[in-house]
């Protein structure tokens, strides 16, 4: 790392000119005020701790953890090798690349964003298992013949990486499109080849962007039940759901939740410490980079390898719900169905404006406020997307509904005020998402270096006028990205949507809800689709932003 | 400064439509009854729909998983909008009333038509539908005389014949819990091994698709609620499947029943109005609705099936109060974990 051209970017100890662009002080208070109203909901499952339940805590530590944390452990480290590879190439070839679809592959790569991750698991399985039409076909040819079962710890690996490889290639892609063209010429200058450039150069540059995909795409990992309850693979979060549902333990299940949220948070600011003295800037002008021609051979393993990972992650899942619809859309589509699809194009849109802007907020305090307070205090506001939502859902509730019957208590209000509020569930998503979108701002905040202050300061714009007319619009990528991810995971979301919607606010992840938890996948598959059309919709904004 | 200021009155519009997002929506109002249901939307609505439709009573609800609407209820204490709470799993029901989440119901018409086994001995609640879990086998492959009992799957001639379900679903939380109730936990966890041993293909994670499995030859029998064979054959009539009634001799105790059911909260607004409906829902006409939107069983004895349910057969019903699911729930989930049951 130390020999990277990175350093080429490396800054002079920071410190004296981040203090002379300080923000009124009021924003950071801000920020400090909504992370710790984010941090609420967390101290609530940590709060478990005081009262151990031991006795479950034997029963799983004999019988379940071990297995537990072991398929944990390779899930983690298959679908964050998975996500890496995939998304990063995939970046690479859309971004810097030109190949026969390029321009079709760029944005088409993220449409797998808008399927959850269980629905894909569920398709994969339908399809891949021994009851499915692959192996029925097979065995119809050729006579009974073994399968590697795709209910296995690869399969599950494999159905994540697919439903998660987005969030690093929209990252990643971001890094490369704005790393700017000098960097890559002067490395070519110096006599490296286009590979060697990429490992050496393009590769570390992208760092933040990249490790800061992939943490997404493992904490939400980590948080996930659905898809590993799919495939019957268990992991730590089975044990948390186990704990609650099955062991009727709340407490004993927030304490394990404890544990998950301990871990990633050391992970993250080890991850963090590694990094906290690099810089990452543009070398030259961004976006007009010359492609680099791939031709022959290799022009058509990249677009095959991009049409491969699109039909397996888009394609093959959207055919099937949409087969699967067609059969129920006489029986189940009904007016209400407008309801559902704008309830949750408007939560979504409330929620990525929002988280959007909490993380811009953050981000710039941070920035402004070098130091372990406020870099501690964004990681740890950005922790809810560790935890399984359902837990969170909780963590957000308890504080609220104390809230309310204090407020009823003291008689200020006659009843409960803030629950069943769209605020409350606002917030909720808030605490939720808040990694998402504080991640893509975080990496292009990076982009802003003591050089672009000191530039614009001798041009004389300082003050708001910087902030308003240099660093946001450096910025606008970042929060695109952020906004258009928050966007397509609230209209996934499930138990915060749940438990925190007002009476009649059902949405279509509601509706999937209803369907598949009575096992009913084929009628689940109309609201799917609708949750998949509705979803492009930023995807679409993305595309049509980039083009410019 | 001030561009700052005026920064934020350029988005004070933003705050303004947050603001009117957050009008609260939990106001309470008369001749209405709120409703928690883990009954889902689609099983639930047409019975509301025709509660309104005959008194004019108007429902509010809210679907969500079990474990969660506990937890709701229970934060939001004495201010809770909810008047009723309605779940599939006799194990929940007992759970909601062991969490002191439900009031006592004493009422003429809902024990005249609940039978005692159905619901709860302190009248908590009261179970409206019967979910029977049984044997599917392939007809192809199994004779009906090839079977007997749930203890029987056990048996090594079923050795790589047997799908089940996971243990992680409630409904085999349930039968496990009634087995160690009926015959104690170092018999139960025997059978339970026996099964694991027999085991065709790693626990599936659904019923549909256990059955699925059995129709396509990977095993030859497994266990699942009926409700769940009348959807499937509905749809593919043609499979070689069909329901077996275990446990029918006159020794043994009658096919594995769980029901789905309903109480009174306990700090509920509308309690009077509540009860009326709880009272309206063990009546013939709601009890046929009830079961028939997802092919159960009517909890009423005096209620018949739907046609295409009847035409399974009558069968003895484990007469054991399904209290005990709920009891030995957590015993239940350790023991097989013990034994591997994923």
């Amino acid at each position: 790392m130390q020999r990277s051209p990175t350093s080429i970017a490396k800054a002079p100890k920071a410190g004296a000119f981040a203090l002379k662009f300080r923000l009124p002080s009021g924003w950071t208070l801000a920020a400090l005020l909504i992370a710790t109203l984010t941090l609420l909901p967390v101290a609530v499952v940590l709060s478990s701790l005081l009262t151990p339940e031991w006795e479950i805590w034997t029963h799983l530590l004999e019988y379940q953890l071990p297995q537990l944390l072991t398929n944990t452990f390779w899930l983690v480290l298959g679908v964050g090798l998975g996500v890496a590879i995939i998304g990063v190439a995939l970046a690479w070839l859309t971004a810097v690349c030109e190949f026969p679809g390029r321009r079709q592959f760029s944005w088409a790569l993220l449409l797998p964003l808008a399927i959850p991750a269980y629905v894909t698991a569920f398709v994969a399985i339908g399809l891949l298992d021994f009851t499915g039409p692959v192996q029925t076909l097979a065995r119809e040819w050729w006579g009974a013949i073994e399968f590697p079962s795709i209910r296995s710890r690869g399969g599950v690996i494999a159905v994540m990486t697919l439903a998660l490889y987005p969030y690093v290639y929209l990252i990643a892609r971001n890094a490369f499109l704005t790393q700017g063209k000098h960097a890559l010429e002067v490395a070519q200058s110096l006599g490296l080849s286009p590979t060697v450039g990429f490992f050496r150069v393009a590769l570390p540059m992208a760092r933040p962007w990249i490790v800061g995909g992939v943490m997404l795409a493992l904490m939400e990992t980590l948080a996930d039940f659905g898809t590993v309850a799919v495939f019957n693979y268990d992991t730590f979060t089975t044990a948390i759901y186990k704990a609650w549902f099955s062991l009727f333990s709340l407490q004993a299940a927030s304490q394990l939740a404890s544990l998950l949220i301990v871990f990633v948070l050391v992970a993250l600011l080890a991850e963090q410490q590694t990094r906290t003295r690099m810089h990452y800037t543009q070398a030259g002008k961004h976006s007009v980079q010359a492609r680099i021609l791939l031709t022959g051979a290799r022009a058509w393993l990249a677009s095959g390898f991009c049409l491969v990972v699109l039909a397996l992650g888009f394609i093959i899942p959207v055919t099937q719900l949409l087969l699967w619809a067609s059969e129920v859309v006489e029986q189940d589509l009904d007016a209400r169905y407008l309801d559902f699809v704008w309830h949750s194009l408007a939560l979504a849109a409330f929620a990525a404006l929002l988280a959007g802007a909490v993380a811009l907020l953050l981000s710039y305090s941070a920035r402004q406020h070098p130091g372990l307070l406020l870099r501690m205090t964004a990681r740890i506001a950005t922790i809810g997307y560790a935890l399984p939502g359902a837990v969170l859902a909780v963590g957000v509730f308890i504080p609220v509904a104390w809230l309310d019957n204090r407020l009823v208590a003291v008689g200020w209000v006659q009843s409960p005020l803030l629950q069943g509020s769209l605020m409350v569930m606002l917030l909720a998503y808030l605490v939720r998402f808040l990694a998402v979108a504080h991640s893509p701002i975080e990496s292009q905040m990076h982009r802003i270096t003591c050089s672009v202050d000191e530039a614009a300061r001798s041009l004389g714009v300082s003050g708001a006028n910087l902030i308003a007319r240099v660093h946001l619009p450096m910025l606008r990528s970042g929060f695109l990205t952020a906004a258009a991810l928050v966007f397509v995971d609230v209209m996934k979301e499930m138990p915060i949507t749940l438990m925190t919607r007002p009476f009649g606010w059902d949405t279509l992840a509601v509706r999937v809800f209803e369907m598949t938890s009575t096992g009913e996948w084929n009628r689940a598959a109309l609201p799917a689709v609708a949750l998949v059309l509705a979803g492009l919709a930023p995807v679409i904004v993305l595309t049509k932003y980039r083009s410019k | 400064m001030d561009k700052c200021m005026s920064l934020l009155h350029r988005y004070s519009g933003v705050f303004v439509v947050t603001a009117m997002l957050t009008a609260p929506m939990t106001a309470y109002a008369a001749n209405e009854i709120v409703v928690y249901t883990a009954r889902n939307e689609q099983l639930i609505k047409p019975l509301f729909d025709a509660y309104t439709k005959e008194t004019g009573t108007a429902i509010k609800f809210r679907t969500d998983k079990e474990g969660v609407l506990l937890q709701k209820l229970k934060a939001e204490g004495v201010n809770t909008p909810a008047d009723m709470l309605i779940t599939v799993d006799a194990g929940n029901l007992w759970q909601a009333a062991n969490l002191g989440l439900l009031q006592p119901v004493q009422s003429k018409t809902l024990s005249d038509n609940i039978p005692a086994h159905l619901r709860d001995p302190a009248n908590q609640w009261f179970g409206l539908s019967v979910r029977a879990r049984t044997i599917v086998y392939n007809k192809n492959k199994v004779k009906p005389g090839e079977l007997s009992t749930y203890e029987d799957l056990g048996n090594p001639k079923w050795k790589g014949r047997l799908c089940l379900r996971t243990s992680k679903t409630v409904y085999n939380q349930s039968l496990v819990a009634m087995m160690i109730h009926e015959y104690g936990e170092p018999k139960t966890e025997q059978i339970i091994k026996s099964w694991v041993a027999n085991l065709a293909t790693p626990p599936i994670s659904d019923d549909a698709r256990a059955m699925a499995a059995v129709a396509a030859g990977q095993c030859d029998v497994t266990v699942v609620n009926t409700y769940y064979f009348g959807r499937l054959m509905k749809k593919k009539p043609d499979l070689p499947l069909a329901i077996f009634w275990p446990n029918q001799d006159t020794k043994e105790s009658g096919v594995h029943v769980n029901v789905s059911g309903a109480g009174i909260t306990r700090h509920a607004k509308h309690q009077a109005e509540a009860v009326k409906f709880l009272e309206w829902l063990s009546t013939e006409k709601a009890q046929k609705l009830f079961a028939d939107v997802d092919m159960e069983y009517p909890a009423s004895p005096k209620v018949k099936p739907d046609a295409l349910v009847a035409a399974w057969g009558e069968f003895k019903q484990n007469p054991l109060n399904v209290v005990k699911a709920g009891e030995l729930q957590t015993t239940a989930v350790k023991l097989m974990d013990r034994v591997k049951y994923k």
